[in-house]
């Protein structure tokens, strides 16, 4: 009788704990759903104000092109060629702006103090919003690859999670501007 | 937005957390923002409005030192309610790892929460065997700022994943008004911190300091800091002592005045430096900096080029550095021109705000903080992932 309690005991102890487990793996996928968010409203945003700078007219005709051409590819892009896309935008971004001249010529233009600005502060949150993304893919794969989660499927048929890796690096002379 | 900030160390004992965490408080609340500081506190502790007590801390031995933290079912009520009744947007948690407040506020919230690292500490025994009971605690916190490259290097090895880099804080604009006090100029190099604490690197400085008055006998060394003076001077030859004045403990004001008015600050520090906020400050007044080549001092020194940088325990190389520095009026002032514009990096208008640009990261797109309430067997059997 005695060892049927404890055998009872047993898999309520076990069961307490998968189900707190399961507890923390939910609440990992809401804080990666909450950083995916984030990170694709700062990808956005930067695109956006790009886009803006491009047609705004405030920059030589060559410039305009390049970044607005970047800009529409990086909205547009499929899932799987994002990276590469917001990568090229970056690229983009820092062959435009890679001279303080060139940011000093945007300044002077009407309007464009207040887009220099919004555009530093995007260029600035993307690496922010990405390395808090790729920190919660990281806590999340580490406890989806214990055997308890895996063994019980505890993970449900969320998908397993993916880094989102890209060339982020922000033009100088926009940083070095911010920065005063 | 409303923000909840937790300070894992006495609000009455003076530290560099508590000053940072009083600083960017006191910023964003001039930016509008709604701030509630949680911090251990004897309950008859005069506290700033914002300040809300956790409790009196109690002194424990722990990593080496006596350690005053937080813990237990009362502090861990007292965290709940704090979290309950505050409804904030974000949290923000400072020294997450050490077994006090923050560490009981990560475990009770749930909800965007911000961490700040700001030690670069090797990893402890006690967090190794800790790991698995911190993980679940750790895992919640959905952005991290580390203060240096360094304490982010630290805290990538120890921990994973990655971390933003945001320095401490520093009102430039306070150092850079002071006025300079007479008695404290001509001839003069400056050294703070706790003279009885090896690792603050008066021991260094006095033992390159025969060398320096030998080839500039005018020289005066400032000393501002606690500690016991008769035994710092004893290694000093007789005739030499008088050249070493002690200032005891300064005030804010005072610090600044002191920094405004020195020749060379000198920051002889052998370790356990993770930021070097007093670099920041001696650069914010325009003095010439020159330390030791600690990872945190060259990384907060732009590796050299905004300040001169000596061996690390070398009192030879320190006094052959201050001595050609003293003799160099030009590059003394090359140094003050360039530390005074490489500080406004560390200024609080911009820290301020690559801060708040974390916590409107973190925010955007969810709900606000909560305590974590736990969810039963039962209802968690019923609510399976969807």
């Amino acid at each position: 009788m005695s060892t049927l309690i404890w055998v009872a005991v047993a898999l309520v102890v076990v069961a307490v704990y998968l189900s707190w487990t399961a507890g923390r793996l939910d609440r990992l996928h809401s804080r990666l759903d909450a950083a995916r968010a984030a990170l694709d409203a700062q990808l956005l945003r930067r695109a956006s104000i790009t886009q803006e700078l491009g047609t705004a007219g405030v920059l030589d005709p060559a410039s305009s092109m390049v970044l607005y051409q970047a800009a529409h590819a990086a909205r547009q892009a499929e899932e799987e060629h994002r990276e590469v896309a917001e990568s090229e935008l970056s690229q983009a971004l820092r062959a435009v702006f890679e001279e303080p001249a060139q940011v000093e010529a945007v300044r002077e233009a009407p309007g464009g103090e207040a887009a220099l600005e919004e555009l530093a502060e995007a260029v600035r949150r993307v690496p922010m919003a990405r390395r808090f993304h790729n920190d919660a893919v990281r806590a999340a794969r580490a406890l989806r690859r214990h055997r308890k989660v895996r063994w019980f499927r505890l993970a449900g048929h969320a998908p397993f999670p993916l880094a989102f890796e890209m060339d982020d690096e922000p033009p100088a002379a926009l940083v070095a501007r911010a920065a005063h | 937005m409303k923000i909840g900030i937790v300070c894992p160390y006495s609000w009455d004992v003076p530290g560099g957390v508590q000053f940072h965490i009083r600083d960017l408080a006191e910023h964003l609340t001039r930016r509008d923002h709604e701030v509630s500081v949680l911090a251990p506190a004897d309950d008859e502790t005069p506290l700033p409005p914002y300040v809300v007590s956790a409790g009196r801390a109690v002194p424990v031995p722990y990593n080496g030192s006596v350690a005053r933290l937080n813990f237990g079912f009362l502090s861990a009520a007292r965290v709940r309610r704090w979290l309950h009744d505050g409804a904030f947007d974000v949290i923000h948690i400072h020294e997450p790892t050490s077994p006090s407040l923050g560490l009981l506020a990560c475990w009770a919230a749930q909800g965007p929460i911000v961490a700040t690292f700001h030690t670069s500490n090797p990893r402890s025994r006690a967090m190794i065997a800790a790991y698995p009971i911190l993980q679940p605690a750790l895992e919640k916190i959905s952005a991290r700022i580390a203060v240096s490259e360094y304490a982010r290097r630290t805290l990538v090895e120890h921990l994973g994943g990655d971390a933003v880099v945001i320095p401490n804080g520093v009102d430039v604009g306070f150092f850079a008004d002071a006025e300079p006090k007479e008695e404290w100029q001509g001839d003069t190099i400056g050294f703070i911190g706790r003279i009885d604490e090896p690792r603050k690197g008066l021991p260094v400085l006095m033992r390159a300091l025969p060398k320096i008055l030998a080839e500039r006998p005018r020289t005066r060394l400032l000393v501002a800091g606690r500690g016991d003076e008769k035994e710092a001077v004893a290694g000093l030859p007789e005739h030499l002592r008088d050249r070493v004045e002690f200032l005891g403990m300064v005030s804010d004001e005072d610090k600044a005045r002191f920094l405004r008015s020195v020749d060379v600050y000198i920051a002889p520090n052998t370790g356990g430096e993770s930021f070097g906020i007093i670099l920041v400050e001696a650069m914010s007044a325009g003095a010439p900096v020159l330390a030791s080549d600690l990872d945190a001092f060259a990384q907060v020194l732009d590796g050299g080029a905004a300040g001169e940088l000596f061996a690390n325990e070398d009192a030879d190389a320190l006094a052959t550095a201050a001595v050609r520095l003293l003799g160099d009026p030009d590059r003394l002032a090359e140094l003050r021109e360039r530390g005074s514009s490489h500080v406004r990096r560390f200024d609080w208008s911009t820290v301020g705000a690559d801060v708040l640009a974390v916590y409107e990261t973190v925010t955007d797109g969810t709900s606000s903080v909560d305590a974590d309430d736990r969810v039963g067997l039962l209802t968690r059997l019923g609510l399976t992932r969807d």
